[in-house]
């Protein structure tokens, strides 16, 4: 329980920490940024927006910049972001549409990468040596491979010459959005590119991290006691990658954060309704509230998956939950 | 103090192979691109052909140049970003190793917040508030991204000085008076050789990856070449779905053959580390010229005595 709680208040500082710079970087910016950016708004600009982009640049308040961030974060307590330059709706609805997207595709994929990449590094562990050693390259390949530019291909390949995987979107027009069967399979169907080219970006970092575990592990005695005792292969190896695959697990949660990062960008190359395409056009836009936004919703999930990631690591290893090891 | 000695297994040979391409075209890039890589002047849109060897883009400008000319920025950055990235992980770890206690306390927390911060997100960020000018000084992208990428190697560095702290010649060095800068730098670094240069290469690998992304989306200024850039306008100009291969293909392959050789040359230097790894490194033949089994026996790590002068004496049982 110590643990969790010790996590939790790294998290928690984190989290300030992220806050805190969301706040920072405009005010230390040059210029004038609030008269480009009006500039910028084609449709009529209504002093609540003005006002508004001026509070998030931290101009026309007639307060120090101490209470300044107390509002701001009070404001961020409740919910608001602020709004959005471009679209001219608040931050955190247009966020609400776009995040299940991004959770749905980038977590699914995390885990069908984690999983196999786990199972191949175990195998490949146990038959160091073999000819399947000529694989590591090839991995190695795919591993340094940015994200956005193996989605690129795939998206060549497969979506536009092939006509294997549809392309372009989440679903197909055709479906109503809503819970109804045509509309989950559209998005099923949709998927499955995009998951496929960000498990083959990220699937050999674990297999390669797994395989140098599991390798290590075969030295150990437990592993020969194993073997000594006549137990069959399929056991003993299943015996040694349980404890090889507790270093994979621990990284986890600092192997998230990597992840994302890139898998963000496979949503621009599918036209993915998520955060990543949103955070291009806001990028592009100058659109500061809304980068500001999508930067803490990212680093705010991403701690949560850290958590939940440091939490199956305390139930699987009972080593760290004894107090000695604090 | 060993040397860095790295076995010499077929990956890290072609490792160092790629990474010496590379490097060598770092250099001579610029020099060797037979064209402007801005210039306008040619047919938009050519297919590879021998003047053209990889087309030109919907500008009409030549995509083979452009190749060539952006190996130099994109390498710079990467390089000096790794450098700055990799002389703060190892001030802050081997400060946070040595001098344990307080100081150990926060520099642990500090690289613990920069590791769960989502690194390319807050680069995004931060590098959106710049003005364009600095944004197209690889300079400042290399600082920027070196900030977000350390904190991985001060926490592996953290714990490999704290198993040397206590090892006799850390203490010898402190019986004879020498400063403690001296020797966590002069003493502690050496050792750590292996690590260093590990995490130097991991650092590299992260930058490239951050550059190109940050490239990729517009952030940096999109008139200096580097292969982001190149992604960018091929992107922008829909060359994936025109199936212009030639012009979106050679930047990402170069890009991934780079983060390739950089991978397997730290595979070599895991291997150094870890011997168990070494043995597992080698191949069939191999493993029959140093007389080892076919198969790797279980519970037995094999210790091959002389990697660097290639004359095995013998194999000895753990």
């Amino acid at each position: 329980m110590r643990i969790v709680a010790r996590r939790l208040g790294l998290y928690l500082l984190t989290a300030w920490v992220a806050v805190t710079a969301n706040f920072i970087l405009p005010r230390l910016m040059p210029g004038n940024p609030v008269q480009t950016l009006i500039g910028k708004i084609t449709s009529q600009v209504t002093p609540a927006e003005i006002r508004a982009i001026r509070l998030s640049f931290g101009m026309g308040f007639k307060q120090g910049i101490i209470a300044q961030y107390f509002t701001y974060l009070g404001q961020l307590f409740h919910g608001n972001l602020g709004v959005s330059i471009t679209l001219g709706s608040p931050v955190s609805s247009i966020l609400r549409e776009s995040v299940p997207w991004t959770i749905g595709l980038i977590g699914i994929s995390t885990i069908i990468s984690f999983a196999l990449g786990t199972l191949a590094g175990a195998l490949l562990g146990w038959t160091r040596g073999s000819r399947f050693d000529s694989m590591i390259p090839t991995a190695t390949f795919f591993q340094a491979v940015p994200y956005f530019f193996l989605g690129t291909v795939m998206l060549l390949v497969f979506g536009s010459n092939l006509h294997w995987f549809p392309v372009l979107g989440a679903y197909s027009q055709s479906a109503t959005p809503g819970w109804n069967w045509t509309f989950i399979a559209s998005v099923l169907r949709y998927g499955e590119l995009p998951v496929i080219s960000i498990v083959l970006s990220s699937v050999a970092g674990w297999m390669l991290g797994m395989r140098n575990m599991m390798i290590t592990m075969i030295g150990e005695d437990f592993v020969l006691m194993a073997v000594a005792k006549g137990l069959p292969r399929r056991k003993v190896i299943a015996h040694a990658a349980r404890n090889a695959v507790l270093p994979s697990i621990a990284n986890l949660s600092l192997a998230i954060g990597l992840v994302v990062s890139g898998a963000l960008l496979v949503e621009l190359v599918f036209n993915y309704p998520g955060v990543g395409d949103l955070l291009l056009q806001a990028v592009l836009n100058e659109d500061y509230p809304l980068i500001q936004g999508i930067f803490l919703v990212i680093t705010l999930t991403v701690l949560a998956a850290n958590l939940i990631a440091d939490v199956v690591y305390l139930v699987l290893d009972p080593r760290t939950r004894s107090e000695a090891a604090v | 103090m060993r040397g860095l000695a790295l076995p010499r297994s077929p990956k890290v040979i072609l490792g160092l192979g790629i990474l010496g391409f590379f490097i060598v075209l770092t250099v001579v890039g610029p020099w060797l691109a037979p064209y402007n890589p801005s210039s306008t002047a040619f047919t938009a849109l050519l297919t590879p052909s021998s003047h053209h060897w990889l087309g030109t883009t919907s500008l009409g400008q030549d995509i083979f140049s452009q190749l060539l000319v952006g190996a130099r920025a994109t390498m710079v950055v990467a390089l000096v970003a790794g450098l700055v990235a990799t002389l703060l992980s190892m001030t802050i770890g081997i400060s946070a190793g040595y001098l344990g206690g307080v100081p150990d306390d926060g520099l642990t927390l500090l690289s613990n917040v920069f590791l769960a911060i989502p690194g390319v997100p807050l680069l995004i960020v931060i590098d959106s508030y710049l003005p364009v000018n600095s944004r197209s000084n690889e300079f400042v992208i290399g600082l920027i991204i070196s900030l977000t990428g350390w904190a991985w190697g001060a926490r592996v560095l953290r714990a490999q000085t704290m198993s040397l702290r206590n090892r006799d010649f850390v203490e010898a060095a402190r019986i004879i008076g020498e400063s403690r800068r001296r020797i966590m730098f002069s003493e502690i670094a050496p050792n750590l050789l292996p690590v260093l240069a590990s995490s130097l290469l991991f650092t590299v690998l992260y930058s490239i990856g951050a550059y190109v992304t940050l490239a990729y989306i517009g952030l940096t200024s999109t008139a200096t070449w580097n292969w982001g850039t190149m992604l960018y306008w091929a992107q922008a100009n829909n060359a994936p779905l025109s199936n212009e291969w030639y012009w979106f293909v050679p930047p990402g392959i170069c890009i991934a053959l780079v983060g390739t050789g950089l991978a397997l040359v730290n595979f070599g230097i895991d291997e150094f580390i870890n011997p168990r790894l070494r043995a597992a490194g080698l191949t069939a033949r191999q493993r029959r010229q140093l007389g080892l089994a076919r198969r790797p026996r279980l519970g037995v790590t094999p210790v091959l005595r002389t990697a660097s002068s290639r004359q095995p004496t013998g194999v000895v049982a753990k």
